[in-house]
């Protein structure tokens, strides 16, 4: 075997006992949480019991239920760390719903995550103190057999055993301790992941949105994204009418109000006349350019003539800062589709050009299970702050029209690193 | 001056013809679609070719794919491409091609009907025609060219737009002495080898704004 194999064979065992020992934490942490389920269920029984009461009733219960929710919540993101998405399934708060209030109440009791939430309470506990304590032990037990059995031994207390060998009445079989501990550490190592995964999937049972809430956060979601959408779109047209109507319209206006003059001149005063047509020849080229312009600016004719690889390469050529461009697509992708990942790209970019001080950037398209991946990088002062300015929201409105996210890792200091993905067959 | 035009808008397609005419150019033939150019091209062998980016039927560029196959297969070929937009990276991929003349302008170009017809003479005689655009693009992605004072900067635009010497001399309103001076150091302080042939000199120029 050569270093080079040690060295990487070295660094996987070292991130397979990190792993391990996360979990083994993270059991510890479902022992302790699954104690605080008890209290909450009890709470929210008695709640529940003084909901006729007048006006304590109506405010006891959504104020339980809010506590219930911090600790589902905290279940539901520690499920999601293990690899088991758990979204949250609640209905939206009620606009102008007070606390106390009558809405607020019933927006609580009616929705059937908060009784999902509270049939969970006991059997999560049950489950997540039983599996957390197999996780710890055994992990713990092998540990023991490591280290400290030698010292049972020359303690002498007479009578103990380890593992497989009950009981210890040589020195040899005591040695034994050791090789028993390493198999039984590395064992409890290797469970510890898995019995987090099996109580992520028990939680999810209970704590996932239900096929109705999931269609329903679906709904409130496209509800949204297709609002923007369709905003985006009329300011965008709104833009457009103005260009053309200031800019293109009123040239050719006084365009054609020019060779009408020179029309009118040209027997009378022909050096007039030619100056005025030489006027109009410039107004005419300014008129195309902004055209230009404004073409580009819905559509790039080299996205049409070339598609997306091709326009992404073209926009690089033109950009101060060498890109390394590494497109691989099967086909092309639909024009809306192309077209939002187009401007995705070009949108990183300006930013990257305008912001990062970088030398050097890259960009990275590629398509794979369903899904268009895009990955901008620079090497760049870092500190990107999609809160700071609009470009990024703006590509963030342009993908979740299409249910594509944007994914910015921007530390102070650099590397920039902006993953896009959007969702689409080739 | 045998030409073959490609143009898919009947509009332009005639008012070229009729400037060409006027210019004592012969319009051998005038196709409207990509698939018509290359028989057209191989059945006339115009001297210069005038081809528009897009044409049908995929209004893509199939223009300039035709006018890079016929260059493979005609090689030497003149050509100019005319386009309602400019790519440095179409620049590029004609300036591949095996050489000969070449041009790549915008159709605005066309109403500045002097400039137009030299540019066409010039590609014709195996010369060079790079749209402003395209030389202002290039020229702006290259730090290295700091190291040229504004004159310099103005006169390498020009060169690689393919003007020659007499034709720069006449636009920047210097002498002729002083261009050749200017592109001297422009080539000493770019590391590029001094040519007297004009046309070597351009394409040398673009290969490094291109690289």
């Amino acid at each position: 075997m050569s270093r080079v194999d040690v060295a990487g064979t070295g660094a996987r065992m070292a991130r397979w006992v990190r792993r391990g020992a996360r979990c083994v934490l993270g059991g510890m942490a479902a022992i302790g949480l699954a104690f605080t389920n008890v209290p909450l269920l009890a709470v929210s029984v008695v709640a529940l019991a003084l909901t006729p009461v007048p006006f304590l009733g109506l405010a006891l219960m959504p104020w339980t239920m809010t506590l219930v929710r911090m600790r589902t919540n905290l279940e539901r993101r520690r499920a999601s760390r293990t690899g088991v998405l758990v979204t949250r399934p609640y209905h939206p708060a009620p606009e102008r719903a007070v606390a106390g209030g009558w809405q607020r109440f019933r927006w609580t009791v009616t929705d059937p995550a908060t009784w999902r939430d509270l049939a969970w309470l006991l059997p999560g506990a049950i489950v997540g103190f039983t599996l957390g304590t197999i996780g710890v032990v055994v992990p713990l037990y092998g540990f023991a057999g490591l280290t400290l059995t030698p010292l049972w031994i020359w303690l002498g207390t007479g009578w103990y055993g380890y593992g497989a060998i009950w009981s210890i009445d040589t020195f040899g079989a005591g040695l034994l301790c050791l090789p028993q501990g390493v198999v039984i550490l590395a064992a409890g190592l290797w469970a510890a992941p898995w019995l987090r995964r099996v109580d992520a999937h028990f939680a999810r049972l209970f704590l996932a949105p239900t096929r109705a809430a999931e269609l329903r956060l679906r709904v409130t979601q496209l509800t949204v994204t297709r609002a923007d959408t369709v905003d985006a779109q009329a300011a965008e047209l709104r833009r457009i009418e103005r260009d053309l109507h200031d800019g293109v319209q009123a040239r050719l206006v006084s365009l054609s109000m020019v060779i009408g003059l020179a029309d009118a001149l040209i027997d009378q005063n022909p050096a007039e006349a030619h100056k005025l047509l030489a006027e109009a020849r410039e107004s005419s080229g300014t008129a195309l350019v902004e055209l230009r312009h404004l073409v580009r600016g819905i559509h790039p004719p080299v996205l049409a003539e070339r598609g997306l690889g091709g326009a992404v390469g073209a926009l690089a050529l033109s950009l101060p800062v060498p890109i390394t461009v590494d497109i691989d697509l099967p086909g092309r992708p639909d024009t809306p589709v192309e077209s939002a990942a187009y401007f995705a790209v070009a949108e990183a970019l300006t930013n990257m050009i305008r912001h990062s001080h970088a030398h050097t950037g890259s960009v990275s398209i590629r398509h794979a299970d369903g899904a268009l991946t895009m990955i901008v990088t620079d090497d760049g002062t870092g500190g990107a702050d999609p809160a700071a300015g609009t470009g990024l929201r703006g590509i963030q409105r342009r993908l979740a029209a299409f249910d594509g996210t944007i994914v910015l890792s921007s530390p102070p200091g650099g590397p920039t690193v902006i993953t896009m993905e959007l969702p689409c067959a080739l | 001056m045998r030409v073959v035009i490609a143009e898919d808008h009947a509009l332009l397609r005639d008012g070229l013809t009729r400037l060409l005419h006027a210019f004592d150019f012969d319009v051998v033939a005038a196709v409207d679609n990509g698939p018509a150019l290359l028989p057209a091209l191989i059945t006339h062998k115009p001297q210069v070719a005038i081809i528009d980016v897009r044409l049908p039927p995929t209004f893509t560029d199939e223009g300039l794919q035709a006018a890079i196959a016929a260059r493979t297969q005609m090689p030497g070929l003149p050509i100019l491409m005319l386009s309602q937009h400019v790519e440095p990276l179409y620049a590029r991929e004609l300036l591949s091609t095996p050489h000969g003349g070449v041009g790549y302008l915008l159709k605005d170009r066309v109403s500045n009907v002097g400039e137009f017809v030299d540019a066409v003479r010039r590609v014709a005689g195996g010369g060079t025609a790079m749209d402003h655009e395209v030389i202002s693009q290039l020229l702006a992605r290259r730090e290295p060219l700091a190291v040229l004072t504004t004159r310099e900067r103005e006169v390498l635009g020009e060169m690689a737009e393919g003007r020659s010497n007499a034709a720069i001399a006449a636009k920047l309103r210097i002498t002729e002495k002083a261009v050749s001076k200017h592109i001297n150091n422009i080539l000493t302080k770019l590391e590029m080898p001094p040519s007297d042939d004009d046309n070597r000199r351009v394409l040398a120029v673009l290969a490094y704004l291109n690289a």
